[in-house]
């Protein structure tokens, strides 16, 4: 038996070559699916109660690579292949987390996480509520969501409201390699249960990563300032929100784009400062209107802010449709000129 | 493969008498007098301990009472086997493992006085919390198992749960991957022949341990109202985990003499034939017999079980009524490990709504 405190080569897979375990120490050039992959191998290295579980992120490092190379640097026994069972690898993650284990799990694509919904909303959410804090989940579960890659069914999909709307989950979604290095290991040191969404559409797409943890993943972060508009986004949609940015300045509109990052709790203080500045609100998601994260949002926002208000808050969504077939998402995902759109409704000009 | 299994494994005649098996009487040829005796008390008290929550619940001092009646060798034989380093994950009907890990009596109804979603911390008696939603805690014994393994000891999870149970994906899946990693892991089915008002014969054609090899995982089939057989299954069972034999399936078939909770009518659904032939094979009064067949059996043992079970139920009367009511603004602890904006607003908003009226405690006044 190999021991979890040292991390040991133990691969059996033919002509799989151990990697290097020295993990990310100076400024570099990544994809958002290696940011993750090195915050993923610096959180094992930084804990060894730190073990992954999930459907191919063994010998094959997950259907998207985000665990290449983990297995042979960490072992079978803290890179675990599990049987194709979505609620044993959350049920399983319980028991561990039980023992002390910070499991981190992952769901292969957005529409697979229901069979585990059972154990993620009756167990995950609410142990340490339960057992009156005696029992903590430390459990990251990090779902790839989001469409635009032209995918079959249940491969597309944006299920974050769910667990928004579940006490006891924390969730974030990710925009850019930076905070996918930097919140995937504030997600696994986190006491509590995490849902990391990972917006596959933008898994290769570069950017420069600080090995370093950053703002709290509990923030939102102003990534474009502006006096007009307050436009909230995340996950993929963030690179079209900023397009939007520029893209109305040029027609002398100042957009803030806020990057949410947070969805629960969502960080209403610099929403709230920003609102107060601005007086417009526009969100933004792909997944479905009714009962999403923007009517809450939007809601919330209105309750606080109703006198600073200029116009109406819009929201700027995917529509109450199941996820269309690929020729068709086109339509449904909310793009450029549909959040200029947005825009130009809370300005008045529609 | 033949539709008719074996009878259960049986070390105890219902007359009382000692069976013989050769594969199991290794495993409790420990058992001499004073400890059947000391199996016998602890199935007397908790079935004590039972008729009291029944009757707190007929008061109104329980909103609900799970009833395990019929149950008691089941489970005070498994757990009696286990270490203290064991972990059990129950379902909601174990309040005779519960008692026998040392749980306090007030404790095992705080839960369904409303006081608590558990009623103890599962570390201080290596008991998670009762788990309602059905199978679902086969999982989390299966995970902590899977620790048990990483840790390098030898400790075994025990999962109890229902022939209703059975049913569940979750329970199937704890089976693969118990099977998969070779988790030390115990999967301790009480048959007890009705989920609700479902007879066993609607979760399965046959045998439910006949599922079990399904999953390569060893199964053993005992006489659940046979307190000897229980301990020796599970003794095996744990053997074989702890030296790295992986997962064992236990049925144990029994009987749930009472209703499936205090809100339910078995009258319904049940024939009481059914209930009078079970009674024959009532576990206590098995024991009963092999014990003054041993002699152990005194007018002053009886008097000193008797004056026991009272005293719990007096302890846990006592504990029940004079739990106090838990503080308003303890709805909003423990949700999040660690701080929350948006849900510290909401308690800040509500405390101060309850101090609009006067007090911070109390709206009415």
């Amino acid at each position: 038996m190999t021991s979890l405190m040292t991390p040991a080569i133990v691969s059996t897979v033919p002509g799989l070559t151990p990697p290097s375990p020295t993990p990310l120490t100076e400024t570099k050039t990544l994809t958002m699916a290696t940011a993750i992959n090195e915050g993923l191998r610096q959180a094992m290295l930084d804990d060894p109660k730190v073990v992954l579980l999930g459907e191919d992120i063994g010998a094959l490092g997950g259907v998207f690579r985000v665990t290449s190379d983990l297995l042979a640097q960490f072992g079978a026994r803290r890179v675990i292949d599990t049987p194709l069972a979505e609620s044993a690898i959350i049920g399983t993650a319980v028991g561990l987390a039980y023992r002390g284990y910070r499991p981190v799990c992952e769901i292969q694509f957005d529409g697979f996480i229901f069979p585990g919904f059972d154990q993620i909303i009756n167990q995950v959410a609410k142990f340490h509520y339960r057992t009156q804090g005696a029992v903590h989940m430390p459990i990251t579960i990090r779902v790839p969501f989001g469409g635009g890659i032209g995918a079959a069914e249940h491969h597309s999909e944006s299920p974050e409201a769910y667990f928004t709307h579940t006490s006891g989950l924390r969730v974030i979604a990710v925009s850019n390699p930076q905070d996918a290095y930097s919140l995937i290991r504030q997600a696994i040191a986190s006491d509590d249960p995490v849902l990391y969404f990972e917006p596959k559409r933008r898994y290769h797409v570069k950017g420069e990563v600080v090995p370093e943890l950053g703002a709290s993943m509990e923030r939102a972060v102003i990534v474009h300032p502006g006096t007009d508009v307050t436009l909230l986004a995340y996950g993929a949609l963030l690179s079209t929100a900023r397009d939007a940015a520029l893209a109305a300045a040029d027609e002398g509109v100042s957009i803030e784009v806020i990057d949410l990052r947070s969805l629960s709790p969502v960080d209403y203080a610099v929403v709230e400062a920003s609102v107060r500045k601005t007086g417009r609100l526009v969100v933004t998601h792909e997944a479905s209107r009714s009962g999403g994260l923007g009517a809450e949002i939007t809601a919330t926002i209105t309750e606080r802010c109703f006198n600073f208000l200029e116009s109406a808050p819009e929201r700027v969504t995917g529509f109450d449709v199941p996820y269309p077939p690929a020729r068709l998402e086109s339509h449904h995902l909310p793009d450029l000129d549909r959040i200029l759109d947005g825009v130009d409704r809370v300005m008045g000009r529609r | 493969m033949s539709d008719v299994s074996p009878p259960p494994v049986q070390l105890l005649s219902l007359n009382g008498e000692r069976m013989p098996r050769d594969e199991f009487d290794p495993w409790v040829a420990d058992l001499d007098g004073p400890a059947l005796l000391a199996l016998y008390r602890d199935m007397v008290v908790v079935r004590r301990i039972d008729t009291e929550a029944t009757a707190l619940q007929r008061q109104g001092e329980l909103g609900l009472w799970p009833p395990l009646l019929g149950q008691e060798a089941a489970q005070v034989g498994s757990a009696r086997a286990l270490r203290d380093d064991d972990f059990v994950f129950p379902s909601y009907r174990e309040n005779a493992v519960a008692y026998c890990r040392g749980v306090k009596l007030a404790d095992i109804v705080k839960v369904w006085r409303g006081n608590a979603q558990s009623g103890w911390d599962p570390y201080t008696v290596n008991v998670a919390t009762p788990a309602i939603i059905i199978g679902a805690q086969t999982l989390h014994a299966t995970g902590w198992a899977l620790g048990a393994q990483r840790d390098e000891v030898d400790s075994v999870a025990i999962a109890y749960f229902g022939d209703g149970a059975t049913s569940q994906g979750d329970v199937n899946e704890a089976m693969v991957f118990a099977a998969s990693f070779q988790a030390p892991v115990i999967f301790f089915c009480q048959n007890n022949q009705w989920a609700i008002s479902e007879p066993v014969t609607v979760q399965a054609h046959r045998d439910i341990a006949d599922r079990a090899p399904g999953f390569g995982i060893p199964s053993l089939r005992v006489d659940g109202n046979d307190v000897i057989a229980v301990l020796a299954a599970t003794r095996i069972a744990l053997d074989r985990a702890r030296t790295g034999g992986g997962p064992t399936f236990i049925e144990a078939v029994t009987y749930r003499m009472g209703p499936h909770t205090t809100a339910d009518d078995p009258t319904r659904y049940r024939d009481p034939a059914e209930l009078a032939e079970w009674k024959t094979r009532d576990p206590l009064l098995r024991l009963h017999r092999l014990l003054t067949i041993l002699g152990e059996i005194t007018p002053e043992v009886e008097a000193a079980t008797e004056a026991l079970a009272d005293s719990a139920a007096r302890e846990l009367r006592a504990g029940c009524i004079g739990m106090p009511d838990p503080e308003p603004l303890s709805v909003f602890d423990h949700v999040y490990a660690t701080p929350n904006a948006v849900l510290e607003r909401q308690r800040t908003d509500y405390a101060g709504y309850l101090a609009s009226f006067g007090t911070d405690s109390n709206p009415e006044v």
